[in-house]
C-alpha cells in the first residue's frame, strides 16, 4: 500500500517536505518512522488523516502521515 | 517603588506612594486592579473619565529571563470591556528601573493641542508636540532615538491611533529599533484620546529594582532561565522558525482558519508557513532569531528582508501571517510582510485588521486573495483617515455592521485569531470566556489540544476543555502579571521545578511566601476583577458566546461549535 508522508520543522532537513510511501499491508505509524530513520524523540506531534495518532496506529492505503518535532507559538 | 500620575486635563504631574494592596501586584494584575478601581465601567472609553495604565512585571528588571513585559490597560474603545495587552520592547525595563511601578495616565487636555510624555528619574514632563503629528512610528522612532539617544525607550502611536480607531495599537520600540506592539483591544485610540503622541522614558540614574533575597533570587534565576532553554519548544522551535512554525501544523491538523473560518486548511499553507519564511530569510540574510527584549532567552523575534536584501518588517508573526494569509487566501509572503510593515508603521492592530480584511471581501469591497487590494486599503484608505479607512480602522465587527455582513468573527466585538474553535474546541472555550473580547494568549489551549504540550486533549471533542482553558486562564493572568512573555509557560507547564525557581524568585524579591498555587490565587483574583469590571459594563454570560456561523461545519473534520451556554457559563465557576 502506499502512503503520503508528510515532515514538519527541523525532521525535513536532509530528508523531504512531502514524500509517497510504499508499505507492507498493515503496517504501523512506527514503521515509517523507521523507515525514513526520524529521531524518535524528536517526533512530538503525529497525525494520521489530520487526526492525532500513536505510533501503534495501524496505517491504511492513501493515508496521510504527517510527523512534527516539538513546537509552540502563539 | 512609586506610582507616576499625570492628569492631561490640569497638565499636571504626582509622585505617589503604592498603595500596601498593590505591592505583589505587577503587569496585567495591577493594570486591571487600577482600572477596575479608578474607571467607572460605564464611562466612554474615548472619553475623560477612561485612564490609560502602563505597568512593567513583577520580576521586569531583575534577571529573570524573559520577564521585560510591559502591560497597559484601560477600558477597550473596542470590546467596550476592561483591556490589558501586553509587550516586550525597551519600555517594560526603563519603567522597572525608574522604581516605577505603574504610569497612569487620566482625563483629556482641553483644545485641539497635541503632547508627548518624558519620564525620567525626577518625573514626567508634559511638552506639546507638533513636529511628529501624522507620521507613522518608525518614523517617530527614528527622530526620537537621534533626539534622545540610542538608549531611550519609546511608546508610540502612529496615524490609528491619532484617528482614534478601534483598532489602534501602541508601538514599542524593540533594542533594534524597530517595534514591537500593545495590540490588542484599541489601546492607541486611548492615548491618542489623551492627545499623547508619544512617551519616551529615560532610566538614567534610576533608583533601580529592589531584591529582598538577592542570593536566593540568583539561584531561582539560573534554574528558571535554564529551564526555558532545555524546553524542546522555547530552546529549539521558537528560536528557529518563529510562532509561524504553526502554519503548517494548524493546517495539517484542519484548524487554520481559511476563507473568513470557512475551511480548516488553506492550499497555499506551504507558501507561507515558518520553514518556507525561515529559507526565505537566510536566502535574504534577514535575521532569523532574537529577542524582542534585552534578556529574551528564548528569541522567537526576526527580520524579514525583502527580495533585494533590505529591511522589511520584524517581529513577523503567525497570527498576523494567518490573518492576512489564510485567512484572507493570501499566498504571498512578501505581501504579507508588507502588510505587517504598514500595520506596524500606522499602528494597528494585525489580528483585528485582518479579521476586518476577511469581513471586507464578504462584503465585495475587495476579491478573496487581493493582496495587493489589502495593501491599497491600508495606504490609501486607513493611513489617510478616509471615510472606508475609518470603518475599517474600527475593526471587523464595526465594518461588518457598516456593509451588513452576517458573517463576522469576533467574540465581544473582538477578531478571532489563528485557530478555528470548531477544530481546536478548547480555544473556543477561551475566546468565548476570557474578559479579553476573543484571545487565544488568554488560554492557549491549542497546547493541549493540538502541539502536545502540558497534556493531551482531543482537539474534536469537549471532553476536559472547560477544565483546560480555565486553568490556563488563571496561569496566564499569574504569567501576564510577572512581566514574564508567555512563552515561558511551555516550560512553566511543563516542568515543576521551573514554576517552584519561578514562585522562589517573586518571595526572594518581595519577601512573600508564596506557594504556586497562591501564585494561581492571583491570577484567579486579576480573573474576577476584570469579569466584575466587565459585569458593571453592562456584559452578561451572553456575550461569552461565539458566533452563530460556528454551527456551520468545518472541513476537513466537518466538525461543529457545539457547547451549550451553561457548559461556557462552568468556565468562570471557581
Ligand atoms: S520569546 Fe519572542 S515574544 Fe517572548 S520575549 Fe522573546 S522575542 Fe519576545
Amino acid at each position: 500500500m502506499e502512503v503520503n508522508v508528510k515532515l514538519f520543522g527541523d525532521l525535513r532537513e536532509g530528508r523531504f517536505e512531502e514524500k509517497k510511501t510504499v508499505l507492507e499491508e498493515n503496517s504501523r505509524v512506527i514503521d515509517i518512522i523507521h523507515q525514513h530513520n526520524l529521531p524518535l524523540d524528536k517526533v512530538a506531534i503525529c497525525m494520521v488523516n489530520s487526526c492525532q495518532a500513536e505510533f501503534g496506529q495501524i496505517l491504511k492505503n492513501h493515508d496521510i502521515v504527517a510527523f512534527s518535532p516539538p513546537v509552540g507559538g502563539m | 517603588m512609586k506610582i507616576y500620575r499625570v492628569n492631561m486635563a490640569k497638565l499636571s504631574f504626582v509622585v505617589e506612594e503604592v498603595p500596601d494592596e498593590w505591592k505583589v501586584l505587577g503587569g496585567r494584575g495591577l493594570t486591571s486592579v487600577i482600572i477596575a478601581k479608578e474607571v467607572e465601567p460605564t464611562c466612554h472609553p474615548l472619553g475623560g473619565k477612561n485612564k490609560l495604565v502602563f505597568a512593567p512585571g513583577l520580576l521586569t528588571g531583575t534577571m529573570a529571563a524573559n520577564a521585560g513585559r510591559l502591560s497597559a490597560g484601560a477600558k477597550s474603545p473596542l470590546t467596550g470591556g476592561i483591556k490589558e495587552s501586553n509587550s516586550g520592547g525597551t519600555a517594560a525595563q526603563r519603567l522597572a528601573k525608574l522604581g516605577v511601578k505603574a504610569l497612569i495616565i487620566e482625563d483629556i487636555p482641553d483644545g485641539d493641542k497635541w503632547y508627548c510624555l518624558h519620564v525620567h528619574k525626577e518625573g514626567v514632563e508634559i511638552k506639546e508636540e507638533n513636529e511628529l503629528l501624522g507620521k507613522g512610528n518608525y518614523e517617530v522612532i527614528h527622530t526620537l532615538t537621534s533626539r534622545y539617544g540610542e538608549n531611550t525607550g519609546v511608546l508610540t502611536i502612529g496615524q490609528a491611533g491619532e484617528y482614534k480607531m478601534s483598532a489602534a495599537n501602541i508601538s514599542v520600540k524593540d533594542p533594534k529599533g524597530h517595534i514591537r506592539s500593545l495590540g490588542r483591544g484599541g489601546l492607541g485610540a486611548v492615548m491618542g484620546s489623551k492627545r499623547i503622541k508619544f512617551i519616551t522614558l529615560d532610566d538614567n540614574d534610576g533608583e533601580g529594582i529592589e531584591v529582598l533575597d538577592k542570593e536566593k533570587f540568583q539561584k531561582a534565576a539560573k534554574i528558571f532561565n535554564k529551564g526555558l532553554l532545555s524546553h524542546p519548544v522555547s530552546g529549539n522551535a521558537l528560536p528557529k522558525y518563529g510562532t509561524n512554525v504553526l502554519v503548517n501544523i494548524l493546517n495539517e491538523a484542519g484548524g487554520l482558519p481559511t476563507k473568513n473560518f470557512r475551511m480548516g486548511q488553506f492550499e497555499g499553507a506551504e507558501k507561507i508557513c515558518g520553514e518556507t519564511m525561515y529559507d526565505t530569510i537566510m536566502d535574504r540574510k534577514g535575521d532569523p532569531t532574537h529577542g524582542c527584549h534585552v534578556g529574551c532567552v528564548i528569541r522567537c523575534s526576526q527580520t524579514y528582508n525583502d527580495k533585494d536584501n533590505n529591511y522589511l518588517t520584524s517581529g513577523f508573526e503567525y497570527e498576523t501571517i494567518w490573518g492576512f494569509g489564510a485567512g484572507c487566501t493570501v499566498d504571498d509572503l512578501d505581501i504579507i510582510a508588507h502588510v505587517d510593515q504598514i500595520c506596524d508603521d500606522i499602528g494597528i492592530d494585525t489580528i483585528e485588521t485582518a479579521g476586518t480584511m476577511m469581513v471586507a471581501m464578504e462584503a465585495g469591497i475587495l476579491p478573496w486573495g487581493d493582496g495587493p487590494g489589502i495593501l491599497k486599503l491600508f495606504k490609501e484608505e486607513i493611513k489617510e483617515g478616509t471615510p472606508l479607512g475609518r470603518i475599517l480602522g474600527n475593526g471587523a465587527d464595526f465594518t461588518g455592521r457598516a456593509f451588513g455582513v452576517t458573517r463576522i468573527p469576533t467574540v465581544k466585538h473582538q477578531s478571532i485569531p489563528a485557530y478555528d474553535p470548531r477544530a481546536v474546541k478548547g480555544i473556543g472555550v477561551t475566546y468565548a470566556t476570557t474578559t479579553m473580547g476573543a484571545d487565544h494568549t488568554a488560554g492557549y489551549s491549542v497546547t493541549s489540544n493540538v502541539l502536545n504540550v502540558g497534556g493531551r486533549i482531543d482537539p474534536l471533542g469537549k471532553e476536559g476543555q472547560i477544565e483546560l482553558s480555565r486553568n490556563l486562564q488563571i496561569a496566564t493572568a499569574s504569567v501576564d502579571s510577572a512581566g514574564l512573555c508567555v512563552f515561558t509557560a511551555f516550560a512553566i507547564l511543563d516542568y515543576e521545578p521551573v514554576s517552584h525557581a519561578l514562585i522562589d524568585m517573586i518571595n526572594a524579591q518581595y519577601g512573600t511566601n508564596w506557594s504556586v498555587d497562591d501564585w494561581f490565587d492571583q491570577g484567579r483574583y486579576i480573573l474576577k476583577t476584570e469579569r466584575a469590571f466587565n459585569q458593571a459594563a453592562g456584559f452578561t454570560n451572553k456575550d461569552d458566546r461565539l458566533p452563530e456561523f460556528f454551527s456551520e461545519p468545518v472541513p476537513p473534520h466537518n466538525v461543529t461549535w457545539d457547547f451549550t451556554g451553561e457548559e461556557l457559563d462552568q468556565v468562570f465557576q471557581f
